[in-house]
């Protein structure tokens, strides 16, 4: 009875938390992800758009929720309650703005929070497996930006709905029904709107949420990566039995991320306030138009943050078959003269007899679809694709830095073009670009295998 | 024939004493700075619009109500801009039949809620005052904007009847060569017979109406606007108070 006593006298709310903890490990998650999760004291500006996109989500799913209470998925509805948020509904353009500018904030830190991992090579062992979910984070982003885009009911968020899903019906033998099964209509319809509403505000979210927890997980189970592209845990104080170079997560970065949310808000409340079209790029004027399926807009062109791929797609013309011939023969040569068992050799040769087929077999539509589907995939493979002894571009040699050089500037070339009506020049300088975006990843395992590296310094610096 | 229309020479050329008006197929629009602040430019516009432009194209996103953002009262709005709806919540309504309209004029005169946002201001500043007499078309009106528009020109009574002239493009004096190497033609609006209006007023006319377009197609623009100062400020606070607040538990980190 005596420790009754002393509890008697706790304050309620230390009651409260010793209640919940003997029941729920509440200290134990705050230790191990916060309070003792150490995290190396060099994060430089790279760093910032983990956390922000974190942010964007919880503001994502907060707006949607809001937006879903007034929102109608109902083709002759649609358009109108948007319309309606945004004139009756209190605060109603505020939620939406919210929404909307937050979409294209998403992918902006998601592309930056990538771009520090080809950095400083976070990807590498022993993170490829939060790589990996980082990685289907990213694909689940853009379906749900696709289904999304429709909601408005607008004419891009018809056509371009209707353009992207017509490129599964390239797919050969199976193509169109897997475009009807998609559409649940021959046309995108009311039934489409519906379903997208669907995938749009559960399931895609649900399955975002399971994979950002999966992705911070398997980051917590092998520590964070840093500038240096060294691990910190290979050198533990002996007094704390703590990593030397490593700081508790809270509060060092809590208190520097609060920094960063505050910084990135006013950025991001700028847009949202004062150019929330954003010149037509976070809004198309078109969209503006209701939806009219018997009348085409002349330019179709998606969101911003797509573009880079339909530029692949619209590059991948017939002469950029012969681009691709080329690679596949060299392939072939580099095959027949590796190293390596007869076997390999076998199914490597196996593999571009049947690329050479297919070249001859699919037309320049279905390579189109499926170099647009290569060019978000082929991010998986990272991992193993770099073969560089070092991890940070800190120690990398001029190969990398060029190849990456290069493939921001194809990256940035194919997004600015995918908006553009195309033209000859602007066809060509897409399959220029291309051909550069592919070759970053795939002559990376030789770049970087004979790239002149110099060794990392023991500690962060 | 190539159409070439120099900016400098069109606006020398476009009709007597006309202000600039570059419009052309593809051509250049004229630039507008819309004022959305502007309210007795805006209850302009209110007036244009709902007396020529609101018996066969809609705004059924407004309510007649909505108009009290730009100053004016129930009992005005009811008494100088309310014909067809009987109660000041209602919808700016039209009574045609979306589908007696595609018969009569071909296309169904899209809703103008939003229209601002979809054409912008410059686009629809510029068409509004670039209709011609055109005797091969059903209305008899063609725009050089939009050429070929169902729409026949609403505002005639006001800018007068104009019609399309061609002519070499001359410049100093001397015939202007186009980039094909053949004498550029310039395409300027000739005035038939005059309206009630001059051309500075008619101009002003199109910008009080294009301006409530405008205000019409995000009336929530004026408090985004008041809320994002504002908001601004406070962040820029925190920006200073987390700065802070991060270099000081930082202290210990070297």
């Amino acid at each position: 009875m005596a420790n009754g006593a002393t509890t008697r006298n706790q304050h309620w709310a230390l009651r409260l938390f010793e209640w919940v903890d003997a029941r729920f490990p509440l200290s134990e998650l705050w230790k191990e992800h916060l309070s003792e999760y150490y995290a190396p004291k060099s994060f430089n500006f790279w760093y910032y758009f983990g956390s922000l996109a974190l942010l964007v989500l919880v503001l994502q799913i907060v707006t949607g929720i809001f937006l879903t209470m007034n929102y109608k998925p109902d083709a002759t509805l649609a358009f109108a309650s948007v319309e309606y948020i945004m004139r009756e509904v209190p605060w109603g353009w505020l939620i939406r703005y919210l929404h909307s500018t937050g979409a294209s904030a998403f992918f902006i830190c998601v592309y930056l929070h990538m771009f520090r991992a080809l950095l400083y090579g976070s990807y590498r062992k022993p993170r490829e497996l939060t790589w990996l979910f980082g990685f289907f984070i990213f694909l689940s982003l853009m379906a749900e930006g696709f289904f999304g885009y429709l909601l408005p009911w607008g004419q891009m968020s018809f056509w371009g709905a209707q353009v992207i899903v017509n490129l599964f019906g390239a797919i050969p033998f199976i193509g169109e029904d897997l475009a009807i099964w998609i559409r649940g209509d021959y046309v995108v319809s009311d039934a489409t709107l519906n379903r997208f509403f669907a995938l749009h505000v559960i399931a895609v979210p649900l399955v975002l949420v399971g994979l950002v927890a999966a992705h911070i997980l398997a980051l917590h189970e092998t520590g964070s990566n840093n500038p240096d592209g060294i691990e910190i845990k290979a050198h533990i104080d002996p007094k704390t039995g703590h990593p030397a170079d490593g700081i508790p997560f809270h509060p060092y970065y809590t208190v520097k991320d609060t920094f960063g949310v505050m910084v990135f808000l006013l950025v991001f409340s700028v847009i949202l306030f004062f150019a929330p079209e954003f010149g037509g790029y976070f809004l198309e004027s078109n969209n503006f138009i209701p939806a009219d399926p018997l009348k085409t807009p002349p330019h179709i062109a998606p969101v911003w943050y797509f573009t880079p791929y339909y530029s692949v797609l619209r590059a991948t013309t017939d002469e950029l078959k012969w681009v691709i011939g080329i690679a596949v023969v060299l392939f072939m040569i580099w095959a027949f003269l590796r190293r390596g068992s007869n076997k390999t050799r076998l199914v490597l040769l196996g593999i571009s007899v049947l690329l050479i087929a297919g070249l001859f077999v699919l037309d320049a539509k279905v390579w189109g679809v499926l170099l647009m589907g290569g060019s978000v995939v082929i991010f998986a493979f990272l991992p193993w694709l770099d073969r560089s002894p070092v991890k940070s571009i800190r120690y990398k040699g001029w190969m990398y830095k060029l190849a990456l050089f290069l493939f921001v500037v194809a990256f940035i070339v194919l997004g600015y073009l995918g908006m553009q009506v195309p033209d000859t020049l602007a066809t060509r300088i897409a399959q220029v670009a291309t051909v550069v975006y592919f070759a970053f990843f795939l002559l990376m395992p030789w770049y970087t295998s004979i790239d002149k590296t110099k060794q990392p310094p023991e500690r962060v610096t | 024939m190539t159409k070439i229309l120099l900016a400098a020479l069109a606006a020398a050329a476009l009709g007597a004493g006309t202000a600039p008006a570059r419009a052309a197929e593809g051509g250049r629009l004229d630039d507008i700075e819309v004022n959305v602040h502007h309210v007795a430019s805006l209850q302009a516009g209110a007036r244009t619009f709902v007396n020529y432009c609101l018996n066969c194209h809609s705004a059924s996103l407004v309510r007649y109500n909505a108009l009290r953002a730009i100053g004016l009262t129930d009992d005005q709005i009811r008494d100088n801009l309310m014909f067809t709806a009987e109660k000041i919540g209602m919808p700016m309504a039209i009574a045609m039949n979306p589908r007696d309209a595609k018969e009569w004029f071909g296309t169904t005169p899209p809703d103008l809620s939003v229209i601002a946002r979809s054409r912008g201001p410059d686009w629809l500043y510029t068409y509004l005052r670039a209709f011609y007499r055109d005797g091969g078309t059903v209305t008899g009106w063609n725009n050089l904007v939009y050429p070929g528009v169902a729409m026949p020109h609403v505002l005639w009574q006001l800018q007068g009847e104009r019609i399309l002239k061609e002519e070499a493009g001359l410049k100093d004096g001397k015939p202007v060569v186009g980039g094909d190497g053949r004498p550029a033609r310039v395409i300027r609006l000739e005035t038939l017979r005059p309206g009630s209006q001059s051309a500075a007023e008619y101009d002003q006319t199109v910008y009080d109406l294009v301006n409530f377009l405008a205000w019409m197609g995000e009336p929530t623009q004026l408090e985004r606007k008041r809320v994002g100062i504002w908001t601004l400020f406070a962040l820029a606070v925190l920006v200073f108070l987390t700065y802070f607040l991060k270099r000081a538990y930082w202290k210990d980190v070297h």
